[in-house]
């Protein structure tokens, strides 16, 4: 499955770099979601892919019983997820901001401070 | 010792202060420091003809082998005498040449670290602090050369002479650097220079070239000359004080320094032999060109400079003895009719040759201190100036190759040095008075100390030969040489053939100067010189660097942020991809290709929405499609044992959509903007990032992977935390901190929100 993910995540980060190479600036916040996305795969997928075992403890016992997905990667990507949100939400004001301003999603004619 | 090399920073930091409560003595007070210098480096005189080189240790960093380790020997005492005596009386005549000029507390600040940082380069032993002393002298002379900022000129110059002088020091850094692992890696002068065996260094050639580039672009050798008379866009005491007696003389310190070291090859000797002789002649045919004052002794100073490299690359016996003689005459002769040239300035207002005469009864000090300095210059008896000239003579036409070279450039250059100092001691002074800009009169008693001290000594020396020999000269030749040589100094050699070359010299020197005004007009007609020398030169390098960076900052920085996107993404794309080819060998492993259907299904949906979400021209289709691709990786992540990941993706894709749904519909529908090219050109991109991504995954997945270094936290998790749920205790226990980061970062953004929105309702308000 790790093999078939790679491919997954090859076609989103290849799918956020052509949207942010896109002129239209709400392209661009699409993305930025996709590239977010495809990274938090990224670090799941290369920290292996175990199923059916999630890092909980049961009741009475001190360990997971019988064996666990590595719980580090997923703290960090939960993290991630978090941020990204935060990221995004404030892009996506600033743009309608920068479009109410300037009355222009062409990033092409966003190219002085001025503007 | 240590608190005499650095006194001049520490007083530099007091100055300004001291200057302006001091008022007009302020000069005479300030001068005490540098004079109490002089009479301590005094005392080390005997101490060092007796026992020899001096090594004293103040450790600096010594985890880096630096230390502030100071090295007495003759001739950084040399130096330091010359250094500390003249910087006395410069820091006395500036306060009569700058009197009441608004800036003079700047300027004694300037001056004192500038001399506090020349002390540091002769007396460093640690070639690293010599370094870092080099280039503070470069910048501190930079500031100096600067000093009238107001002017366009001025501040050209000063920036001229800082390239020219940091540039080299860039090379001279390698070279010292090479030096120190020829040496065996000791930073200590004292010690590398013992080492024999520098000249059989396999880069020798390239430490050599390296460090020459240093000390000849300090020195103003040809081709870097032209830097040296612009710096005379100073006031005359820096003149006086930089470009005759100190600063210009560290290249030639520096090399003399190393001369017994890495000295006496063939590379040595021709290279410093052959660019010191042409920096000779062309010094000493510039200064006949000249009619300015300042400019006259400016060449003169390229001329000495020339002849002291010559003669260290000579280095036979008798070269040495004749560099460290010439040395001590030009500064005395030199600073002396600097001081001189600034006084007439300072008197009459103008510092052109042709416009002054007359002078001798209004000026008669400066005019007799005017002819005994120059005649030391011309290098006639009975002046110091005559012994060093006639060991030069001795020396060129000794040297063991190419000694006609030597000569005959020497005896030229001479009879033009003989015209020039007849032109400058004689010209202002003979003849009708001629209209200044001022009235001239004598200049007073802080302006002429200095000359007529200086000039003094170098008649003197010259009757009393022996004196400065054996206290002076001898150990610094001695340090030079790396040998004891037995010598005196004395007017009187004899008729032989250096003296029929003087004679020779003076005679037609003479001849010149009665028919300067035929020369000049002359040379009035050669044009021709100023248009390729290397000053144009040094112009075009200028001219190209700010084309080149005009050219690469419209390329780079060129306001298109898919242009800085595409040369980000090819570049990564690049750099890891050729690692990736180098070093993965064996074609990449597939991996694990198992899979149950309701994964690849998934899987299929992420990848099919990310590419609708790309192509589509609806936005709501986007949005739609962007919600499938990050429910899809929600339920990826619950698939492979993440279900807290699972559960955080829905919520925030579930805000996400909501969001775009919102904000979107108020923003343009989409249109087609790029043209076909530009997207198959992105697609291009964006498919080498998405093709390397995978690639690098199985590339990892193909390394056996060692025990998570998280096993830990798991064992931990509830025995230690109390928590069931391991990635939630990794979150607020294990790493709470950077949660709280996050938590942060979070709040900011909300901030950022929150604010935009309220502006907008302000805008909406009005």
């Amino acid at each position: 499955m790790e093999t078939i993910m790679a491919f997954v995540v090859g076609a989103l980060f290849a799918a956020s770099i052509y949207m942010m190479l896109r002129r239209s600036i709400v392209k661009l916040v699409i993305g930025l979601i996709l590239l977010s996305n495809a990274a938090n795969l990224l670090i799941f997928t290369v920290s292996g892919l175990t199923r059916g075992l999630p890092p909980l403890i049961p009741e009475g016992s001190s360990l997971p019983a019988g064996g666990w997905a590595d719980p580090l990667p997923q703290a960090l990507v939960l993290t991630a997820i978090v941020i990204g949100f935060g990221v995004l939400a404030f892009a996506v004001v600033l743009i309608h901001r920068a479009y109410e301003v300037i009355n222009e999603d062409d990033l092409d004619k966003m190219r002085s401070t001025d503007t | 010792m240590l608190i005499a090399v650095l006194s001049g920073f520490i007083l530099a930091a007091f100055a300004p202060w001291l200057t302006r409560s001091l008022g007009d003595k302020a000069g005479w007070i300030l001068a005490l420091l540098p004079a109490g210098l002089f009479a301590y480096f005094l005392t080390w005189v005997p101490v060092v003809i007796t026992d020899g080189a001096q090594v004293v240790h103040y450790p600096w960093i010594p985890g880096l082998d630096i230390s502030l380790s100071i090295l007495v020997d003759g001739l950084s005492l040399l130096f330091a005498l010359l250094i500390s005596g003249i910087g006395t009386f410069i820091i006395i005549y500036a306060g009569g040449y700058l009197h009441g000029h608004e800036d003079l507390p700047r300027f004694y600040a300037i001056m004192f670290s500038f001399m506090a940082a020349m002390l540091g380069v002769v007396l460093s032993n640690n070639i690293i602090t010599l370094f870092v002393f080099w280039e503070l002298t470069s910048i501190t002379s930079y500031l100096l050369i600067g000093f009238h900022h107001e002017q366009k000129d001025a501040r050209w110059f000063a920036l001229q002479g800082l390239l020219v002088t940091v540039g080299g020091g860039l090379a001279l850094l390698a070279g010292l650097i090479m030096l120190a692992l020829a040496g065996g890696g000791s930073f200590e002068l004292s010690e590398i220079l013992a080492n024999e065996d520098l000249r059989e260094y396999g880069f020798y050639t390239g430490m050599v070239i390296l460090i020459l580039a240093g000390t000849f672009t300090k020195s103003a050798q040809v081709p870097f000359h032209f830097w040296l008379p612009n710096a005379m866009a100073a006031p005359t005491p820096v003149s006086a004080f930089l470009h005759s007696a100190t600063m210009v003389k560290a290249g030639v310190y520096l090399m003399a320094r190393l001369n017994p070291g890495i000295g006496g090859t063939e590379l040595w000797l021709y290279a410093l032999g052959i660019f010191g002789a042409l920096t000779m002649f062309t010094g000493s045919f510039m200064a006949l060109r000249s009619t300015g004052l300042k400019a006259v002794l400016a060449y003169t100073t390229i001329m000495a400079l020339g002849t002291l490299t010559m003669l260290i690359g000579i280095g036979t016996e008798q070269a040495i003895i004749a560099a460290m003689t010439f040395l001590l005459a030009h500064a005395l002769y030199k600073a002396s009719l600097f001081m001189l040239a600034g006084a007439l300035d300072h008197e009459t207002g103008t510092k052109d040759i042709t416009k002054l005469g007359g002078l001798r009864r209004l000026m008669p000090i400066t005019f007799v201190t005017a002819c005994i300095a120059a005649l030391s210059l011309a290098g006639l008896p009975p002046l110091f100036g005559f012994i060093a000239k006639e060991l030069m003579f001795e020396a060129a036409l000794q040297a063991p190759t190419i000694g006609l070279f030597f000569t005959v450039l020497a005896v030229l250059s001479a009879i033009m040095i003989v015209a020039m100092a007849a032109v400058f001691a004689l010209r202002p002074f003979i003849g009708d008075l001629k209209e200044t800009p001022k009235k001239p009169h004598e200049a007073p008693l802080s302006m002429l100390i200095g000359p007529v001290v200086l000039a003094s000594l170098s008649l003197i020396f010259g009757l009393v030969g022996f004196l400065p020999a054996a206290a002076l000269v001898a150990p610094a030749v001695e340090s030079v040489y790396g040998a004891p040589i037995d010598f005196d100094l004395y007017l009187w050699h004899g008729i032989n053939l250096p003296l029929m070359l003087s004679v020779l010299a003076v005679a037609l020197g003479l001849l010149l100067f009665w028919k300067w005004n035929a020369v000049l007009a002359v040379f009035s007609r050669m044009t021709f010189i100023d248009r390729f020398g290397p000053e144009r030169g040094y112009e075009k390098l200028m001219d190209g660097l700010v084309w080149l960076a005009a050219w690469q900052t419209r390329l780079l920085q060129n306001g298109y942020m898919r242009n800085y996107l595409i040369t980000i993404v090819l570049t990564t794309v690049a750099l890891t991809g050729w690692t990736l080819f180098v070093h993965a060998g064996s074609p990449m492993p597939l991996g694990d290709i198992s899979f149950s259907l309701h994964e690849i299904v998934v899987a299929g949906l992420v990848v099919m929405g990310a590419i609708v979400a790309s192509v589509t021209s609806s936005r709501l289709g986007a949005v739609a499609t962007l919600g499938m691709v990050g429910f899809g990786i929600a339920l990826i992540y619950v698939f492979f044992s993440a279900p807290d990941l699972g559960t955080t993706q829905i919520m925030v894709e579930t805000l996400t959509v909501i969001l775009l749904v919102l904000v979107l519909f108020r923003l343009p529908s989409f249109q087609k903007l790029s043209s076909t090219a530009s997207r198959m050109r992105d697609a291009v991109v964006a498919v080498s990032l998405g093709g390397l991504m995978t690639l690098l995954i199985l590339a990892v997945n193909a390394v056996e992977v060692t025990e998570p270094i998280s096993d830990q936290l798991v064992a931990w998790s509830y025995p230690e935390a109390h928590g069931r749920n391991i990635v939630n205790v990794i979150l607020v226990d294990f790493r709470a901190l950077d949660t709280l980061g996050e938590i942060f970062v979070v709040g900011l953004a909300a901030i950022g929100v929150y604010a935009m929105i309220r502006l907008r309702a302000e805008d909406k308000a009005k």
